[in-house]
């Protein structure tokens, strides 16, 4: 089946997926929650501002990421003074390419199912003796939780696809930041290399494949039959 | 125990405005819809911030003042319109959910008791969605007695039954009032349904 170096590509991609991901969900739940429930001014340019990656070319995001977090950036210059720590050519910064691009897609799902919670029930919430944070937790969250469990999957499915961003921001390195699409993309320059792109390719097409159909069925989930009736 | 209600709230361009005061039994508050008499259930409830006035319940002053008490303190159950189950719990999760909230101390009644005064017992372990106008509005109203309220707003309760459940709620109703004694808020825009509960009814006007 898989060579013990593509089953390294695989590994890697899936941290990275992952880290990106589990990074990215309380600071996409926050924007989602803020999104969804406040008007203020600014709201317009945040919004914009999250869903720049959707619409941005990735070299594009992945030349900034390099800007802020290259030696003299200040982001880059902030975790060097601070934490002596580098995201440059390193699978973190793999992760935060990836989280980056994932993030708009996972605010979406969010966003969605949190205006689809009914205010009212929190109302019905606070006059049986909830706090708005107990009430948040035990109503707004669990309500909440179809649109947070699609969003993991998506951003994940899109975390591990990533490839623009990343090649331009921590290149293309085996065992550090060659995720499957860097991988797929060197193994189609070296001659020879076509059997290796079949497996991985179906590979890739396998996981996005079952991250869609998880995150279709999860979201069938919050329309489906636990909706309250009456008007 | 007394209610002592004064509040004035502006709406857009409609100012809902309204004094009264109320002892033990049914109070309807009678008017036509859209006449704000939900409105004035919100601001006893502490959903709905009145522009002036006051709300007292016996010694307690809820709004007024300076005071302004949230929700979660009035110790004031709310039967909404539409029995506003929270969709994600179980029967008996909903109705323990003000219970296990609720100061020991404040707690008169038991689940237990609720579901046996109810008749609901046979209904703990369903899903909200799969139950019936009349079950959902017991249960919504076993929900919020075992909060542990000093008074009851109900709003429109019997609106979305039909004429066999109407009966069975205002059976109910009357025995909270007559058998548990809680002094209840009620608004009604049916002539019937008012003249057959009120203890006393005030009119909400244009």
């Amino acid at each position: 089946m898989l060579s013990p170096e593509e089953w390294g590509i695989v590994a890697l991609s899936l941290k990275v997926g992952g880290v990106a991901v589990l990074a990215t969900l309380p600071i996409a739940f926050g924007l989602a929650w803020v999104l969804a429930r406040y008007r203020f001014p600014g709201r317009v340019i945040l919004d914009g501002l999250v869903h720049l990656p959707l619409v941005l070319p990735p070299v594009v995001t992945g030349w900034l990421l390099l800007i802020a977090f290259g030696p003299l950036g200040p982001a880059g210059r902030w975790l060097e003074s601070w934490f002596g720590a580098t995201l440059m050519f390193r699978w973190t910064g793999a992760a935060l390419a990836a989280a980056i691009m994932a993030l708009p897609l996972m605010v979406r799902a969010m966003r969605l199912s949190i205006e689809g919670i009914d205010r009212r029930l929190e109302g019905a919430a606070r006059t049986l003796g909830a706090s708005p944070w107990h009430s948040f937790w035990s109503v707004s969250l669990p309500l909440a939780l179809p649109g947070i469990l699609a969003a993991l999957v998506l951003g994940f499915a899109r975390s591990i696809g990533e490839f623009g961003a990343t090649i331009t921001f921590v290149s293309n390195i085996p065992g550090e930041t060659r995720t499957l699409p860097l991988a797929i993309y060197s193994a189609l320059q070296v001659p020879g290399g076509e059997a290796m792109v079949t497996r991985l390719a179906l590979l890739s097409v396998l996981l996005s494949l079952g991250a869609l159909i998880l995150s279709e069925w999860l979201a069938r989930r919050t329309h489906g039959g636990r909706q309250r009736h009456g008007d | 125990m007394a209610i002592d209600i004064d509040v004035e709230k502006r709406r857009g361009d409609r100012v809902i405005a309204v004094r009264f005061s109320a002892g033990p039994g049914l109070t309807a508050l009678f008017g036509p819809s859209g006449a704000g008499k939900t409105s004035i259930l919100a601001m006893v409830a502490g959903l709905l911030r009145p522009d002036r006035g006051h709300i007292r319940i016996g010694e307690r002053t809820l709004f007024g003042d300076g005071i302004d008490l949230p929700p979660e303190v009035r110790r004031v159950g709310y039967v909404f319109q539409d029995g506003r189950l929270f969709p994600h719990r179980r029967v008996r999760a909903n109705l323990t959910y003000g219970y296990d909230l609720a100061e020991p101390a404040d707690r008169w009644m038991t689940l237990d008791e609720a579901t046996l005064f109810l008749g609901i017992d046979h209904l703990l372990d369903r899903w909200p969605y799969t139950l019936s106008g009349g079950e959902a509005q017991r249960v919504a109203i076993g929900r919020a007695l075992l909060a542990g309220p000093e008074i009851l707003l109900m709003d429109e309760p019997l609106s979305s039954l039909d004429a066999a459940r109407r009966g069975d709620i205002m059976t109910v109703i009357e025995r909270i009032r007559d058998e548990l004694k809680l002094p209840i808020l009620y608004v009604s825009h049916d002539r019937a349904e008012v003249d057959r509960l009120a203890t006393r009814v005030v009119e909400i006007g244009e």
